[in-house]
């Protein structure tokens, strides 16, 4: 037990001295890092600005109040859009995710050495490159439209669903894959009677909560030009009509929220 | 031959209900897919370049635009650190505030409010706010992040006190602790490791949102992808998407070492 020792008596210590002394060095390590990181971000900040900010701030709010509420009628199509591309999006990606997670899954891989980890560089890398930067690249190669977000919100969750399917499938519980193969059961058979039923709530579990990501995701996209109501969005901040920025603000919130609650309810019901 | 075949049971048991699924999804599936109008012709036209860009991972240009590509790939890196240390600090308290075991009910619906309106608002819309309110230039990235951290990390926290072991708590209280060395002594030990593994898996996110705010002018090596696929420099671009990849992937490596040292 760490002590210290104090005109003869003992007293109790949370730590050992070379422990705190290394905690120390720790966060002596940590400050200055941060304090490098601060010294960079702060020289290329052009800080009139940013003393100008409260007074533009308070600019951008009254010009953004009250919202336009009759431009409303033009958000049907968008927010539509938008939900599509969510919706088509997670479809594709769970049609795309699952070979990939029993690809990547330790008990269903074909071969450990060279398939698995080929499908898990398939996870990182759709996993790691935002929506945006996928929907880019694919505006880039097909054009802009609401068929560039759907490809680039299926690629994008790729990485996502089978990471967490794989997941779900290394947990499962051999007794019932093996009593499926004991009653002579093809490779297939045991794959649908033994692993399938397992893994389903974690599936609809995992598509649904993608799904409720992907709602989010999708709203933005229309800022590089794939589609939803993001391309209103940022047709709207070009031309500075802020009334109308800030309803459309309002209508992903809600939009958001919904999704939320549509995501937590179902998500209730099958699990 | 004697009773029934053997049939799988289905996966909804109501007949109606399961067949109205089915044909409900049906008819979803045309109506959205008839309205996505695809450009087939474009497409055509446009696998060309797919292909081109598919090739362009196999010989990546980090070389015409590495001066660019550092710069960029720093102030990522500057504001994910910067950003996430500050997002953390923040989070703390406001985690404690927002666990209904340990902290009054005004400052509980208080934290919550402020934990609701960071998630709910998307990074990159705030990053658009932002630059309009800050200037272009990382310190809008920087406090994007910052204050999307707060949402995620606070609300995670918060949950984690709520389902701690309130016997230690209630321990360390009886010992005559006083709120301070309560939370220090009685709280913190519980958190701890589940805290620096969130802690990690955050950094890891913000440095993802990092290489996307450069798209609406809040820095990093956003900016640089922008520029890139604007000139249809597919090489440099996919040296980019390759660095991105290798430092998500080394970051991912990194944080499960240590979540699985704390806990």
């Amino acid at each position: 037990m760490p002590v210290s020792d104090q005109d003869g008596t003992a007293i109790w210590r949370r730590r050992t001295r070379n422990e705190s002394l290394l905690r120390w060095f720790g966060w002596l390590l940590g400050v200055a890092i941060f304090a490098v990181c601060w010294q960079r971000i702060s020289e290329s900040t052009t800080w009139f600005f940013v003393w100008d900010a409260p007074r533009i701030a308070g600019d951008i709010w009254s010009r953004a109040t009250p919202p336009r509420w009759e431009y409303i009628t033009q958000l049907g199509r968008p927010i539509w859009d938008t939900l599509n591309i969510a919706t088509l999006g997670t479809m594709i990606s769970l049609c795309l995710a699952v070979p990939v997670a029993f690809l990547a899954a330790r008990n269903t891989t074909p071969s450990a050495l060279f398939v698995r980890p080929l499908a898990l560089f398939v996870i990182v890398a759709t996993r790691s490159i935002n929506s945006l930067i996928w929907a880019l690249l694919l505006i880039a190669i097909i054009g802009p439209g609401v068929f560039a977000g759907v490809v680039a919100i299926a690629i994008r969750s790729i990485g996502f669903c089978a990471k967490l399917l794989y997941e779900a499938i290394e947990e499962i519980d051999h007794a019932q894959v093996e009593a499926i193969t004991a009653t002579g059961a093809s490779r297939w058979q045991v794959m649908a009677y033994g692993i399938v039923p397992q893994i389903m709530p974690a599936f609809a579990g995992i598509a649904v909560f993608r799904w409720d990501i992907n709602v989010r995701e999708s709203t933005v996209l229309g800022l590089v030009g794939a589609g939803g109501i993001g391309l209103q969005l940022s047709a709207s901040l070009n031309v500075l009509a802020w009334p109308q920025v800030s309803l459309i603000l309002l209508v992903i919130l809600v939009a958001v929220v919904l999704g939320e609650w549509v995501s937590a309810k179902v998500r209730g019901a099958i699990i | 031959m004697l009773g029934r075949r053997w049939r799988k049971p289905a996966l909804v048991k109501n007949a109606a209900l399961r067949w109205g699924l089915a044909i409900g999804t049906l008819v979803y599936l045309v109506i959205a897919v008839s309205t996505i109008d695809v450009d087939w012709g474009r497409v055509y036209e446009g696998l060309d370049r797919g292909a081109q860009f598919v090739l362009a991972f196999t010989s990546p240009d980090f070389v015409s635009r590495s001066a660019d590509i550092w710069k960029g790939m720093m102030e990522s890196v500057v504001m994910t650190i910067a950003a996430s240390v500050v997002g953390i600090a923040i989070s703390i308290p406001i985690g404690l505030g927002a666990a209904r075991n340990i902290a009054p009910l005004p400052v509980y619906l208080i934290c919550r409010g402020i934990v609701a309106i960071s998630r709910a608002l998307q990074e990159i819309i705030v990053a658009i706010l932002l630059v309009a309110i800050f200037g272009f230039g990382p310190l809008a990235g920087f406090l994007t992040l910052s204050f999307a951290t707060i949402g995620f990390l606070s609300k995670l926290l918060a949950e984690d006190i709520e389902s701690m072991d309130r016997m230690q708590a209630e321990a360390i209280r009886a010992s005559g602790a006083r709120w301070m060395q309560w939370i220090n002594y009685g709280v913190q030990p519980q958190v701890m490791p589940r805290l620096i593994g969130l802690s990690m898996y955050r950094l890891d996110i913000n440095f993802r949102e990092s290489a996307i705010l450069g798209l609406v002018g809040a820095g990093g090596i956003g900016a640089t992808l922008n520029t890139a696929f604007d000139r249809y420099e597919y090489d440099t671009a996919a040296a980019i998407l390759l660095i991105i990849i290798a430092v998500v992937m080394a970051l991912e490596y990194l944080s499960g070492v240590i979540r699985a040292k704390v806990q």
